[in-house]
């Protein structure tokens, strides 16, 4: 057997209290498609982060192709051959596709750039691969998968002969995904050796020689993917025997609750075009699609941040206002895509965020005055109900974990002041929950807490929108699936009418897909 | 060289991190004196006695610090909303005339009302003058994106300008034979003192009066939440349905307000005139003082205390030693650089690879 | 406005016009460097005063022009690099460490002044920079060599930015680090080295009032110039062409406002006239805010490595 192209030798890392790598050694083969599995949170991310240089492990050892690899520096592994295509593009918009390749591969000190030249290695090197794109167009008008080559591309140009993926197919659609695996298989052809995050198991046994799955930060089983099942890797992710999840169909539809009649939004990036859907109390109605598509303009039009300029949305029968404050007092539970960013104030305290989006109805005020005492027995009660770990009321929330901001964010949407008082009164169920990307970078116990609490909403009568870029999800939460593309919404079909080949069709555009609520 | 958040937060650096940036700024102070070729004891003494060393030395420093906490204050609540009000002192210049326009203009009589009246009608006219020159700025980054840093900045020189045109024009003191100076307030209009015999006036009760109702306000209160919420996470803030150009006027009122309450006030305190150089730069200390009391309305009181010391003391010591007052102004500044790297090395440990 | 075109048709208004315009423009693209890099540089104020105490005393105490020119070049540097330390290294932020800067450099130049010089009622003079008269082209000829420096410093700071390999690096830093850093590009080099040089333009910027316009160290001297400098660069969408337009648009109107008050046509008070540099930057400000393409990483704090 020949020596391995990388080798990593007991790699660990910790951030704070949090181990994110455990002692971690693993051999990368010559011409091998190696998949590094594993739950959000399990350590793959900061293991070849580690590998490029963006983090300086705190112990071990890597050896790249026969010599020793330096730490933490990213120079130095670009010079040893590794690539990487991040999860989250590292790519400038303002400037061009060549600008951002080229980046780096000439000296500082060199007192001219040679454009021509490098214009026509980017051209052979897309032609070796069959990734072709335009050297001098803008990166940000491209689309997510020609960022995506670009990304791909920039790695290649620098003559990488290991190349590592980190969720590359988060943001492609099935077709998408199919073509990236024949790129992959030329890169192998051409000499490649391949490392392949994922957490999706299908695509994991599909595309890889062999599979290494992390569990908690330790490496814990490898194995060759013809030797092995999506069962035995899912039970090594998450070290116990899972079923898979099952389907839990509504039993009583509602009425009408919110109704989207051919609505549209202004021009930008991402709006909505026409877009129709109507959503019944008792239903979980799940769009699936590429993300870029227009589901951020629809989530933030039912949650009061952006404005609609065409169409009509109404809610409970009436004209839905397009103010934050007004639809939480109708009843609108919002769980934004951005726990971050969007959903908490990382420096208030828990109790603050716990109680911002109901402090304009009164509930939590006196006049001018918070009622201190009455937000923080509110948070409280949220935290307890809502599994909230890593904190009281006043811990400031950004130092809770992802998951835990994911749970204390559905939780004040979800648990209305009133129900302090009264626990099991139906008047206190939200009408709509409007849930975009909840689930998304959570590890597995949170995602079953967070889709428990969904259905258990959806069973006592509220109408449930889930917008989700994971199919997976899509097709065993939701009781119907519309598909968003374009800022169009297809018919919402019952789930179970969907097919993976006609969902991937739809999320492409493909025609002869209607257009309905 | 880089840096790692810490997990805990040391007790020895809270410790050391003060006196760390002490020791730096006594540095910078000390090698400054011997450039100026003074004995270093002897010029360090007279600057503390000219500071708090007596009763006299203690109320001036006092009366000092009284624009310097208004200004402090309008640079803390407009800091903590993330907007960098950088004008407060063209703020306090227009307070400052809307005070005498209100309280001294006609031949000083003002408009036939009770002083007491006036008197209020005269503060509520400086603030709304130094409210409604930031709301401009204010506003302009709220809905154009337009930086309000240059904005606030390049205002202030065109206020001094405008008060010159006043002084030379409509407000000029027909009794000053030339010197740029306004009309005097009305005597019943002037603050009284706290301590007979010296320039210590009544306007200190107000400014911590105003220091304790901002901190209740930022604390307590529904709009302090508002503006701390937009500050940290202006989209979070946006999202949870916190009126966001609502909120941002109102922080413009209140800072703009206080700053041009400051021109007010030390023209019914001290000045009694409108003049082109009643300000040596407190709109810019402010902001200073405010860095230095980490945006808290309490710290500012005694963060002004500590600042205004230092100028008038440097005044005094000038006089007896000859070092030259702007080491006052250095000293100020190697504070604030090296508070703010104290404070962050108490959050953040230094990590050499 | 027959005085009006007087005063336009007077080969003497436009040299004003490109005196005016020299430190303008040597500022803004000072600033327009740290700007491209990703850091907001509010210490020019402090950092051209500063540069116009240093570079004055050098010369005043024997050095040659160019050396106190130098000397200028080096202290924006210094500040620069502090100012680098503060926000790169530590990424404290950009707005108070430059406002720290800016009160620190003016507090020291002035107490420097004071304790040089402690007695005097008149500003000590030394020989500044004569007319370039050997040049032989008109409006240039009444231009002193550090303006020439300022013409050809525009190119050369293009030609940097767009086609070198560290120009590339530079506008990527303010673009994406993370980018960067994927590249093997180090943001920290990369970042410092802009600011330092930038600082340094700014300290040039300062010495030509000392050494050029005027001869002597005054007191509010620099009288804003700084932050007129930081209105340009946004005004001029970052690029140093631009900047160039900028700066000469801005000294046209100030040269005129100072000619109209001369010739007494005056109508309006001083006062006004002195305003209106001030309130036209505003207003450019205003106008080119909505399109304005900032450096994506503007005032972005980077630490490496953070999760």
């Amino acid at each position: 057997m020949t020596d391995p192209v990388l080798s990593l030798s007991n790699i660990s890392k910790r951030f704070g209290n949090v181990v994110a790598n455990d002692a971690i050694s693993l051999d990368l083969q010559a011409g091998e498609i190696l998949a590094l599995l594993g739950e959000n949170g399990a350590g793959k991310s900061t293991l070849v982060s580690i590998l490029f240089g963006h983090y300086t492990a705190d112990a071990g050892s890597i050896t790249v192709f026969g010599q020793p690899l330096p730490a933490g520096d990213p120079k130095a592994a670009l010079a040893a051959g590794i690539g990487m295509v991040h999860q989250h593009f590292t790519l400038a918009d303002n400037l061009s596709v060549l600008d951002n390749v080229m980046l780096g591969s000439e000296s500082l000190w060199q007192a001219l750039t040679r454009k021509a030249a490098a214009r026509a290695k980017l051209v052979q090197v897309g032609q070796r691969f069959g990734l072709g794109v335009d050297a001098d167009a803008l990166v940000g008008k491209l689309s997510v998968g020609e960022r995506q080559r670009v990304e791909i591309l920039k790695a290649l140009y620098r003559g990488a002969r290991i190349l590592i993926l980190d969720e590359p197919t988060a943001v492609l659609t099935p077709q998408e995904s199919e073509a990236l695996f024949g790129v992959l298989a030329q890169m192998v052809a051409q000499g490649l050796s391949i490392i392949f995050i994922s957490h999706k198991l299908t695509e994991v046994l599909r595309v890889s020689n062999r599979v290494a799955v992390l569990r908690a930060g330790k490496l814990v089983a490898q194995a060759d993917a013809r030797d092995t099942t999506q069962a035995q890797l899912a039970q090594w992710m998450v070290g116990r025997a899972i079923s898979p999840p099952q389907r839990r169909p509504s039993k009583h539809l509602g009425k009408a609750v919110c109704v989207l009649e051919e609505v549209s939004t202004a021009h930008a990036r991402e709006r909505l075009n026409r877009a129709s859907l109507t959503l019944h109390g008792g239903e979980i109605v799940a769009i699936a699609g590429v993300s870029g598509n227009g589901q951020v303009a629809l989530a933030e039009v039912l949650s009061g941040t952006r404005r609609i300029t065409g169409g009509r949305i109404t809610l409970m029968g009436q004209a839905m206002p397009q103010v934050a404050s007004e639809l939480v007092a109708l009843g609108v539970a919002r769980v934004p895509e951005d726990r971050h960013g969007v959903g908490l104030i990382g420096d208030l305290p828990v109790w603050e965020n716990a109680i911002s989006e109901r402090l304009r109805s009164g509930a939590f005020s006196r006049g001018p005055w918070v009622k201190r005492r009455a937000a923080q027995a509110y948070a409280k009660a949220v935290i307890t109900r809502f599994d909230v770990r890593g904190g009281g009321p006043t811990t400031a929330a950004r130092s809770l974990s992802g998951g835990n901001m994911q749970k204390l964010v559905l939780g004040r949407a979800l648990m209305h002041p009133g129900s302090l008082a009264e626990p099991d009164s139906a008047a206190f169920i939200p009408n709509l929950i409007v849930a975009h990307q909840p689930t998304w970078g959570l590890d597995i116990g949170a995602v079953a807490f967070i889709h428990e609490q969904l259905i258990a909403a959806r069973d006592a009568g509220a109408a449930v929108l889930l917008i989700s870029d994971d199919l997976d999800e899509v097709l065993t939460l939701g009781d119907r699936v519309a598909v968003m593309h374009g800022g169009q919404l297809s018919q919402a079909r019952a789930a179970l009418d969907w097919s993976r080949e006609s969902i991937g069709l739809a999320m492409a555009g493909a025609e002869g897909v209607a257009h309905a609520a | 060289m880089r840096l790692e958040k810490r997990q805990h937060s040391s007790a020895l650096a809270m410790v050391l991190a003060p006196i760390g940036a002490v020791a730096f700024t006594l540095l910078v102070s000390t090698l400054l004196v011997l450039w100026a070729g003074a004995p270093v004891g002897q010029t360090y003494a007279l600057l503390a006695q000219g500071a708090y060393g007596s009763v006299f030395a203690l109320s001036e420093t006092l009366t000092r610090a009284i624009p310097l906490m208004l200004t402090g204050l309008a640079a803390t609540v407009a800091f903590k909303a993330k907007l960098f009000n950088i004008g407060a002192e063209g703020q306090l210049y227009v307070g400052a005339m809307a005070a005498v326009a209100v309280g001294g203009m006609h031949g000083g009589a003002g408009w036939d009302l009770p002083p007491a009246l006036l008197f209020v009608l005269m503060l509520l006219a400086a603030a709304l003058a130094g409210a409604l020159l930031l709301l401009g700025p204010a506003l302009m980054k709220a809905r154009l994106g337009v930086d309000e840093v240059v904005t606030t900045l390049l205002l202030n020189f065109i206020v001094l300008l405008l008060v010159s045109l006043m002084l030379d024009g409509p407000m000029k003191d027909p009794t000053a034979m030339g010197w740029p100076q306004s009309v005097a307030l009305r005597g019943e209009l002037e603050l009284s003192k706290l301590i007979p015999q010296t320039r210590l006036h009544t306007g200190l009760l107000g400014a911590v009066a105003l220091a304790v109702a901002l901190w209740a306000l930022m604390k307590y209160t529904v709009l302090g939440f508002d503006i701390r919420a937009l500050g940290a996470n202006p989209r979070a803030a946006a999202f949870s349905g916190v009126p966001v150009t609502r909120t941002v006027v109102m922080v413009a009122l209140l800072s703009g307000g206080l700053a041009g309450l400051a021109g007010a006030i030390e023209v019914a305190g001290r000045t009694s005139y409108l003049t082109l150089d009643m300000s040596p730069g407190y709109g810019y200390s402010g902001i200073v003082i405010a860095m230095l009391a980490a945006l808290h309305p309490l710290a500012v009181v005694v963060a002004s205390v500590f600042v205004a010391g230092m100028l008038v003391g440097a005044d005094s010591m000038s006089r007896a030693v000859g070092v030259p007052t702007f080491i006052a102004d250095v000293i100020v500044a190697a504070s604030l650089i090296s508070v703010l790297v104290a404070t962050l090395l108490t959050q953040y440990r230094v990590r050499w690879r | 406005m027959s005085d009006f075109l007087d005063i336009l048709t007077n080969p003497s208004f436009w040299v004003a016009v490109l005196r005016i315009a020299t430190p303008l423009i040597v500022g803004t693209l000072g600033v327009l460097l740290c700007e491209r890099a990703g850091v907001l540089n509010l210490g020019i104020e402090g950092i051209m005063v500063a540069g116009a105490f240093t570079g004055w005393l050098a010369v005043y105490a024997g050095a040659p022009l160019w050396g106190g020119v130098l000397v200028a070049a080096l202290t924006g540097a210094v500040l620069g690099l502090l100012h680098a330390f503060l926000t790169v290294v530590l990424a404290l932020s950009q707005h108070v460490s430059g406002l720290g800067i800016t009160l620190l450099a003016t507090a020291l130049s002035y107490y420097g002044y004071r304790v040089s010089f402690p007695k005097v009622s008149t500003p000590p003079t030394i020989t500044p920079f004569q007319e370039m008269g050997w040049l032989g082209l008109p409006i240039l000829s009444q231009q002193t060599p550090l303006t020439l420096l300022a013409l050809v410093a525009v190119p050369v700071v293009a030609y940097m930015l767009y086609r070198t390999p560290v120009g590339l690096a530079v506008r990527m830093v303010g673009e994406n680090p993370q980018a960067a850093e994927g590249q093997g590009v180090s943001v920290v080099a990369v970042r410092t080295g802009a600011i330092v040089l930038g600082s340094a333009l700014m300290g040039v910027a300062g010495s030509f009032l000392t050494l050029s316009a005027f001869n002597a160290f005054f007191f509010n001297m620099v009288n804003g110039r700084g932050w007129i400098c930081v209105a340009l660069v946004v005004f001029a969408s970052w690029r140093p062409g631009k900047a160039l337009l900028g700066a000469l648009l801005f000294a046209f109107f100030d040269a005129l406002q100072l000619r109209l008050q001369q010739s007494g046509a005056a109508v309006l008070p001083y006062q006004m006239y002195l305003m209106l540099p001030y309130v036209l930057s505003i207003l450019a400000l205003v106008l080119v805010a909505r399109r304005a393409s900032y450096p994506q990483a503007l005032m972005k704090p980077y630490r490496k490595g953070e999760r």
